[in-house]
């Protein structure tokens, strides 16, 4: 059988290219790796290869030749034993097109749901909703929890989750900066070296592009590390490893290799530490299939959250908030006590209009929903708790009872959460709304540092209060 | 205190090393002492790299006939650096590349097939097309990737590292990177954070002369096996065009990680014969000086060393020919596997949870 030498494509784009030169003439013999022509692309002279060994029996395309389609075949090559004789009647017709059968598949969206991940569960609630599905996730009854509790701080009991996953399964291990023997930064893993050991509790150096990427290779290793982050704005060093390692490995990997790992840290606003240290990360993180973002108010969620986020096996943003931290709340004393990822709580119910909230900004909506019950207006306030992926079905379901809608947060309001809550109501809910929505959401700048400047770019109670009067076109 | 001596090698004051372990690696100048390879050796040698560079070779051309797409970055000339460190490290033992990977994983046991259908595209690929020639990936073979970010692999390679340690499974985590990798800053980072906490990491720096279309000369102050100096990495500069060089440049250093005294710095000195990836012409360097290159083979040296010693020509034959018989079969393979299906498209993104 005689080899058809084919021209050759020499770029992801190229079609045709000119024959510029036969390096090997008929009559040659060439081994795989020689040099048998030069083409000429728009871009630049190129090339070409020997890839079997033989004798070249015919030249079909003569050099000088231009505009080649690409797979022609330029030359017939003779392998051992061979004569001119075994040419058959080889065409210079350009060969079938060979490429790949991708140009044939419809990219329309399917609505067929994919064999696997299948179901309701939330795993592929966003994959769903791209199809046009807003799924209810799994109904959690968090009351029999809270029958017996204790009160607790956030930093407390995010120490407590982590710490009973710890104990519970050696694989897990956690690494950041001042964590072990300063105790942590803002005392969240106070204890934990004298507890794990230097081997468990990892103070790390100022690097975190480094570690993240350590902690990724870790977690595909199997182990299932926790890594924190003094705080989100420095993640920013490391954010190619959350997006680009993590997030994407699984899928890269046609589902074989994945990256059981939390990354954690306070996100968004302190007090007074400027722009570069106050910032809310969660649309940015929200934005990437292949990562959970959680985002847990109270004592509780921060534990319940925990647990779960440690024991998921796809990589999470656990975002907290510094002010947080010291504010106690009631936490269940269960130690089975885990909130399902994918699933917000309606912390207050309430028929006038809904208010979506997460992290620092749902303890502010409470405190507006207070205010706006004394004026007349009933709030019902939703905790997201997690952002990606976001319940929707709670969202459509409140906004169907209430026809109202304020989204909160504490991020910059371009292309934030709430942006992702409006396209949600408009393309779920637009017929139940009595008003447009209103964001509630930073305002457009860097966080300023002057008290009184910083106040005013920070979202607060009285904004709420004014957006859900709006929306209620109450005065 | 460092010394650094006429062999090209960096050795780091030692005393912490002794301290560390009691095992005092022997840091005595690499040269081409092949030890007396058996033929067998040599013959499984020949047999790796040729599979590479046919391997290689064959990707060019379905890459020609637009089977494969996008990037393609190809391993020719280069062949002595996977095949020499693979040949004498342990099953136990992680690797990790760039995204010029398509040798490593051929080195590590996995599959012709799979890797060429990954390059079409096709279900039957290591990652079931979803990936492409950057990201395969192999927990058996504990490949853990092709990766597409410049100097990423470092950081994961260095938590591979870590992973062993913690585990003591007595593994080490074979790092690579290309020259230019070395450049990035999380590199640097590592090479502390591995010093630091002693993990088992080798990195095995591909020095090709080229980050992409730009030289050593132009983008690398220093040596690039001394920049782990300031850490107390040793570092060592090995010839990457002579298998047997490698081969014993390795066993040191793997034996000097596995006894516990934390990471060290090979820099493998090699050149690939093509461009950087499919689409490069690759005129920032001479028709000449790539000549003179590819007349110092490291496949070429080898076939005549096994003649010199009297392997017949019908053994190399048939070497030649198997190889042959593999790469074409994955070629086959690799174009009558079909494409995902749509559906598909939407599976992967998430770990499902019970």
């Amino acid at each position: 059988m005689t080899i058809e030498i084919l021209m050759p494509a020499l770029s992801p784009t190229m079609t045709e290219g000119n024959l510029a030169k036969w390096v090997k003439k008929e009559g040659d013999t060439v081994e795989a790796g020689d040099v048998i022509a030069e083409i000429e692309t728009d871009k630049a002279t190129m090339e070409v290869e020997a890839v079997d060994e033989g004798t070249i029996g015919k030249i079909l395309i003569e050099e000088g030749t231009e505009n080649v389609a690409v797979n022609t075949p330029i030359a017939i090559l003779l392998e051992e034993g061979e004569s001119a004789d075994d040419i058959g009647a080889a065409s210079s017709a350009p060969a079938p097109a060979q490429s790949a059968p991708a140009e044939s598949v419809s990219v329309t969206m399917s609505t067929e749901v994919a064999s696997q991940p299948s179901g309701a569960n939330i795993e592929n609630r966003d994959i769903l909703y791209a199809q046009g599905h807003v799924i209810e996730p799994p109904v959690y009854d968090e009351a029999p929890f809270m029958a017996s509790t204790k009160i607790m701080t956030v930093r407390e009991a995010l120490r407590e989750g982590m710490s009973e996953e710890m104990r519970a399964d050696n694989d897990i291990f956690m690494m950041g900066e001042e964590i072990a023997e300063y105790n942590g930064a803002y005392k969240v893993t106070q204890g934990m070296l004298d507890e794990f050991g230097d081997k468990r509790i990892i103070d790390t150096p100022i690097t975190e592009h480094g570690f993240a990427g350590m902690g990724v290779g870790a977690a595909m290793n199997g182990l299932k590390p926790i890594v924190e982050f003094m705080t989100f704005n420095f993640a920013m060093q490391a954010i190619d490893h959350i997006i680009n390692s993590a997030a994407k490995t699984l899928y890269m990997a046609g589902g074989q290799l994945g990256c059981p790992i939390v990354f954690r840290g306070p996100n968004g606003s302190a007090s007074r530490v400027g722009a570069q240290h106050s910032q809310c990360y969660a649309s940015w993180y929200a934005h990437v299939p292949g990562l959970k973002v959680v985002s847990p108010w109270s004592a509780a969620d921060a534990k319940g959250l925990m647990k779960s986020a440690i024991r998921d096996p796809n990589p999470i943003v656990f975002l907290e908030n510094e002010l947080m931290y010291g504010q106690s709340f009631e936490v269940p004393t269960d130690d089975d006590y885990t909130i399902p990822l994918g699933r917000a709580k309606i912390e207050r119910e309430g028929s006038d209009v809904t208010i979506v909230a997460f992290s620092i900004m749902v303890g502010r909506a409470l405190e507006a929903a207070e205010k706006l019950a004394e004026q007349g207006i009933d709030a019902e306030v939703i905790n997201l708790r997690t952002i990606r992926p976001l319940d929707r079905y709670t969202i459509l379901e409140s906004v169907k009872k209430t026809n109202r809608i304020v989204s909160c947060e504490e991020g910059w309001g371009f292309a934030g959460i709430g942006s992702e809550i409006a396209a949600l109501i408009g393309e779920h809910a637009f017929d139940y709304l009595d008003a447009p929505l209103k964001r509630v959401c930073a305002a457009d700048v860097p966080l300023p540092y002057a008290a009184g400047l910083e106040q005013l770019a920070v979202p607060q109670t009285d904004q709420i209060i004014h957006a859900a009067k709006e929306v209620c076109y109450v005065d | 205190m460092c010394v650094n001596n006429k062999e090209g090698k960096f050795l780091a004051s030692t005393s912490k090393n002794k301290s560390a372990s009691k095992k005092k690696p022997n840091l005595k100048a690499v040269s081409n002492s092949a030890s007396n390879p058996t033929l067998e050796e040599m013959k499984k040698l020949y047999r790796e790299m040729l599979l590479i560079r046919r391997f290689e070779e064959k990707a060019g051309q379905l890459y020609g006939m637009g089977l494969i797409g996008g990037f393609c970055h190809l391993y020719i000339g280069q062949e002595a650096v996977v095949t020499g460190i693979n040949s004498v490290q342990e099953t136990q033992d992680s690797v990790i590349t760039t995204y010029r990977d398509h040798a490593h994983m051929l080195a590590c046991g996995m599959e012709a097939r799979g890797i060429m259908a990954e390059l079409t595209g096709r279900e039957g690929g290591y990652s079931r097309g979803k990936g492409g020639s950057m990201h395969m990936f192999s927990k058996e073979k504990l490949f853990f990737g092709g990766h597409g970010i410049v100097g990423a692999s470092t950081s994961i390679g260095t938590g591979l590292g870590f992973s062993h340690k913690y585990r003591e499974d007595n593994g080490v985590c074979i790092a690579y990177m290309g020259d230019g990798s070395a450049n990035q800053g999380q590199v640097a980072e590592c090479y502390n954070m591995a010093a630091l906490w002693k993990l088992p990491v080798l990195y095995v720096i591909e020095n090709n002369k080229y980050g992409m279309g730009t030289s050593t000369a132009r983008h690398a102050a220093g040596q690039l096996y001394a920049r782990g100096a300031g850490y107390g990495i040793p570092g060592e500069q090995v010839d990457g065009m002579d298998v047997f060089a490698v081969q014993a440049a390795a066993r040191q250093a793997l034996d000097y990680v596995r006894s516990g005294n934390g990471p060290y710095i090979l820099e493998v000195m090699t050149y690939r014969y093509r461009g950087h990836s499919m689409s490069d012409p690759a005129n920032y360097r001479t028709k000449d000086e790539v000549e003179e290159r590819k007349g110092n083979d490291p496949i070429a040296k080898l076939k005549s060393m096994m003649a010199d010693q009297d392997v017949s020509e019908d053994d190399i034959k048939s070497i030649d020919k198997e190889i042959k018989a593999i790469v074409k079969d994955s070629a086959e393979f690799s174009q009558e596997s079909p494409e995902l299906p749509p559906e598909e498209l939407w599976t992967d993104v998430l770990v499902e949870v019970e």
